[in-house]
């Protein structure tokens, strides 16, 4: 099962993208930004970072990279995408997922460790979990705060799209002051998933918080499988 | 400067009578009397130029050299791991299987005041180039930084700057951050410290090293353009007094540019990977002035520049300017002209420009031509080594005797367990001894997926190896309070203190590098406590039998006659074979025994408790026994080889008590604590056990079942241990019992709180 991981410059996490499919059972194959093929991958995850130093605005810059020219067609095609972070931000650039993503509402770059509460099991990167399961990931970023106009909050809340919510502690806030506490999101077919936390850094005993990550990787290998 | 036509090597020797502004570029009459001689004519402007940056005081290190010396003088035990010592870019360590690690700390104090985002970022910028220059790729980061008084109205203005220029520079280059310091002192209002560290990991046999050799091997200037940012860096701002009317010299700080330097790291991986690169060196203070009398001194030969071949970022730049430019993001190799070819290749593919400016001569002397005109003509070593060495006067502060015979015995202690649980509480909130996620929170700890360890615990540990796990243990630390007590002891006690913390984690040390902040070696009470303080270091390291690998010295840290208190950090570096064994700091497992492990005596001199009970800084440190800090080492290091233990935590401010609560805190699992037996075996009572910061000491929690080994361990070294309690997961409090209750949530409370009521509401 073969994995794409763009790396674009200014790339951070495409090598713990990478790390991570292998410890879930993947071949990672490294894809470059100035190449427009994506290799035969069955799927591919758009790493966090600072993409062209997150120059005018958060993955603006990357969303016109030659790589993207075969990416978008080939997600909307079905082709599962799981955009972390930067890659987030990218998918959101491109439209292949709505809504955008601001500065933190503090202001500062936070980094933690960050409990989730997963909205959506069916989707090709969430099938391993449950409907409703809490994991426990990191979250890293300066530009994390997801905001979105009332329409597409509510056709997002209303089809079952947010994948990801914050766990808010009760009378407390989210990290960043995302609207309705989203941290993750997936496009209409399901194949397609943004989020701003990291599961790539919680697949290694030691090395992070948790082993949650390990099933968003699983769940694309088993998702591929089966389709 | 001003200058008119270009001032030639023709024109400087038939011109002998021309005034040169020396004294404004911050050169003394007799070192330009020096260049003279040197030169056998006067400078030209540009030679001039290159002078005044490299034999400032930051550069030539002019006034310390003469005590730097006792660094190089090692025993054969400490040559044993050092693969290259003082003198390059950073040092290089074996840490076993074919892998070396280099790593340096390097301050950018100066700069961070006057601009405290761009000064901080581009500090961290400027020491991930020395790492890489060393042909190694970059793996973490660390900062030790130093505010004046947390509510002082100044602190409000750098602290949020340097701590966002740290992360945004860091974060950005998917360097993880995983430990360093934050110490508050109004003896650093005016003079905030920033000390940065990095790390990088390669194969031996993959190090590179400064030196430009080969006739007609290319030199390559890549990175970024040439800006005029950062002219004069080091000689006009680092190099002198800050005057009280504060920050005026905005224009000598440089801008940093964190997504050039990470492709700029990625491409010079590539090129080292295809073995194009002869020598290389990075470009930081005095730009390419340093970088092209390094490499060319410590070559074979000369070197030709034409300097009018440098890209540039604003094209109005004159020869000076561009000779003196700290723009960051730059740096120069030195090439076979066979594989030119694809050293270009490889910059183009990371969009990295590229430019040959120079070649390797068979030549003696560094040549620098502008428009076909000779401008330089210089010995290289002249420039880059041969500076102006001082012997300044050293004399003990008179204040000295004084402050020493202050002792703090008088001062009132708690008489009872409410008094020590208040005093508890008042230090876990105190600005030094808080929690300081605020600030640590803004950085990275989890890029590159190889952090076992990071801040708040003992030390920052990093996988370097991913098959087999081996990898490396970093501690930072210095207490000034001390060193401003006995700047000889204060040095060693930062060496142990850093020694233990690597120590705790499991990891051996291996060696050290060393950030010497000071004030202005002018004074002579500050040139003899900066010579105290590396004779500390120099016959500390000699004990431990690990060696400087280098560093860096930061003179000129004062306002007016204010000067700071020494400040020698020490960063010690320790290699573990597997990572994934290290030990936590706090505990976890319920009833697991705790152990104190070092004896305990009435030493409370520059202590946390004084400064924050009484304000009170006088007497002497704590003793330094730096044998038994080795012991201690051992004992640590085998009894995490061994899985012995489930936590370890070192003691140093805030002693016994503070280390108890931080154990408990960090996993919210609290203890009982019985402190009778040691308080008779010891002969102190219960404050001193639990306040006084005596060295030499840690706390384990120990396994039931491995009570006995872990106990064979402390006896065959004769070393002082003492069952104090248990874990206790039940009570949700540190019971220290006869004494107080702290439920651990009223600590929490208290420990969490500091920070954000001053910063997070801005």
């Amino acid at each position: 099962m073969r994995v794409g991981v763009v790396t674009f410059p200014g790339s951070l996490d495409d090598h713990d993208a990478q790390r991570a499919v292998r410890l879930a059972g993947g071949e990672p194959v490294a894809l470059w930004h100035g190449d427009d093929s994506l290799r035969d991958v069955d799927a591919v995850v758009l790493p966090g970072g600072f993409s062209y130093g997150d120059y005018l605005r958060a993955g603006a810059i990357a969303r016109f990279a030659p790589v993207m020219s075969a990416l978008v067609p080939a997600a909307k095609g079905g082709l599962p995408v799981l955009g972390i972070c930067n890659g987030f931000q990218i998918l959101c650039e491109s439209h292949l997922l709505p809504g955008a993503m601001i500065q933190n509402d503090h202001r500062t770059f936070i980094c933690r460790d960050q409990r989730l509460r997963v909205e959506n099991a069916a989707t090709a990167w969430t099938s391993g979990f449950e409907q409703g399961a809490e994991i426990t990931v990191v979250l890293k970023n300066q530009d994390g705060q997801y905001v979105a106009d009332r329409r597409t909050l509510h056709q997002l809340e209303g089809e079952g799209r947010v994948v990801f919510r914050y766990v808010v502690e009760e009378g407390g806030r989210n990290p960043n002051g995302s609207y309705r506490d989203i941290a993750g999101i997936t496009n209409e077919r399901g194949n397609v998933v943004g989020l701003m936390p990291h599961p790539e850094h919680a697949v290694e005993e030691g090395y992070g918080p948790s082993l949650d990550g390990l099933t968003f990787f699983r769940s694309v290998l088993s998702s591929v499988v089966n389709a | 400067m001003t200058q008119g036509a270009l001032d030639t090597v023709a024109a400087a020797a038939s011109s002998p009578e021309v005034e040169q502004p020396w004294a404004d570029l911050g050169l003394k009459s007799d070192e330009y009397d020096r260049i003279r001689e040197i030169l056998g004519r006067r400078p030209t402007s540009a030679e001039l130029a290159m002078y005044s940056v490299m034999w400032s005081e930051h550069c030539s290190y002019k006034s310390s050299k003469v005590h730097l010396a006792q660094f190089s003088d090692s025993t054969e035990a400490m040559k044993e791991k050092l693969l290259v010592g003082i003198g390059e870019n950073a040092g290089v360590v074996d840490i076993g299987d074919g892998w070396a690690v280099t790593f340096k700390v390097e301050s950018h104090n100066h700069p961070s005041y006057v601009e405290p985002y761009q000064g901080a970022a581009t500090g961290v910028g400027g020491i991930v180039r020395d790492i890489m220059s060393m042909g190694a790729r970059p793996i973490a980061v660390m900062d030790a930084l130093r505010f004046g008084a947390l509510d002082h109205p100044d602190t409000l203005r750098v602290l949020p700057g340097i701590v966002a220029g740290v992360g945004g520079y860091g974060n950005c280059l998917g360097l993880p951050n995983i430990g360093g310091e934050v110490v508050f002192d109004s003896c650093y209002q005016g003079n905030p410290l920033v000390n940065a560290l990095s790390v990088g990991k390669m194969r031996i046999e993959d190090i590179h090293l400064a030196k430009a050799s080969g006739v007609g091997n290319k030199v390559v200037l890549f990175g970024a353009k040439t800006g005029g940012d950062g002219i004069g860096g080091v000689s006009v701002l680092a190099s002198e007094t800050f005057d009280a009317d504060g920050p005026a010299k905005r224009p000598a700080v440089q801008v940093g540019d964190p997504f050039a330097e990470k492709v700029l790291i990625e491409c010079c991986l590539d090129l080292y990977a295809a073995h194009v690169v002869d020598g290389i060196q990075d470009l930081g203070g005095a730009g390419l002035s340093c970088a092209t009398s390094e490499l060319a001194s410590n070559g074979d030969g000369g070197m030709r520049v034409w300097l009018d071949r440098v890209p540039l970022r604003d094209a109005s730049l004159r020869v000076e300017e561009i000779l003196m430019s700290e723009s960051q993001e730059r740096m120069m190799a030195v090439v076979e002209p066979g594989r030119l070819e694809e050293f270009m290749a490889i910059a183009k593919r990371w969009d990295v420009e590229a430019t040959v400016v120079g070649e390797v001569t068979d030549g003696k002397n560094l040549e620098v031509f502008w428009a076909g005109e000779l401008v330089v003509d210089v010995p290289p070593r002249s420039v880059a080594h041969d500076g102006p060495v001082y012997n300044r006067p050293m004399q003990r502060p008179a204040y000295l005797d004084a402050l020493q015979a202050n002792v703090p015995d008088g001062l009132a202690r708690p008489a009872d367990g409410e008094g020590l649980k208040a005093a508890l509480l008042a230090l876990m909130a105190s600005p030094n001894l808080c929690d300081k996620s605020w600030i640590t929170n803004q950085y990275d700890r989890y890029v590159m997926g190889n952090t076992a360890l990071a801040t708040p615990d003992d030390s920052g540990v990093v996988r370097v190896d991913e098959e087999t796990g081996r990898g490396v243990a970093i501690s930072t630390d210095c207490n000034s309070r001390y060193a401003k007590l006995d700047p000889y002891a204060g040095a060693q006690l930062a060496l142990a203190e850093a020694y233990r913390n690597v120590s705790t984690a499991g990891a051996v040390p291996l060696a050290i590098s060393d950030c010497l902040n000071f004030g202005s070696p002018e004074d002579p009470g500050v040139m003899w406590q900066f010579a105290e303080a590396v004779r500390g270091i120099a016959e500390g390291c000699r004990t431990l039998g690990i060696p400087v690998t280098g560093g860096n010295v930061s003179l000129y840290n004062q306002t007016g006659e204010e000067a700071i208190h020494p400040t020698p950090v020490v960063a010690v570096l320790g290699v573990m074979d597997d990572v994934a064994r290290r030990t936590r700091s706090g505990w976890k497992e319920p009833d697991q025994v705790i152990y104190l492990l070092g004896t305990t005596a009435d030493e409370f001199g520059g202590s946390a408790w004084t400064q924050v009970a009484h304000d009170h800084l006088g007497g002497l440190p704590p003793r330094v026994d730096l044998d038994r800090e080795r012991r201690l080492g051992e004992i640590l290091v085998d009894a995490s080889r061994d899985g012995l233990v489930g936590a370890a935590h070192d003691l140093s401010e805030g002693g016994l008590a503070v280390a108890l609560a931080e154990a408990s805190l960090r996993n919210g699992v609290g203890a009982r604590i019985l402190l009778d037996e040691v308080c008779e075996r010891d002969g102190v009572d219960a404050f001193t056990l639990l306040f006084s910061e005596t060295a030499g000491r840690a706390i384990v929690a120990v396994p039931g079942d491995e009570q006995v080994r872990f106990t064979d361990l402390c006896v065959a070294r004769g070393f002082a241990h003492a069952r104090i309690g248990v874990v206790d997961d039940e009570g949700g409090a540190l019971d220290v019992q006869g004494q107080f209750t702290l439920p651990l949530a009223e600590l929490r409370t208290a420990h969490t709180a500091t920070l954000p009521a001053i910063f997070a509401s801005r």
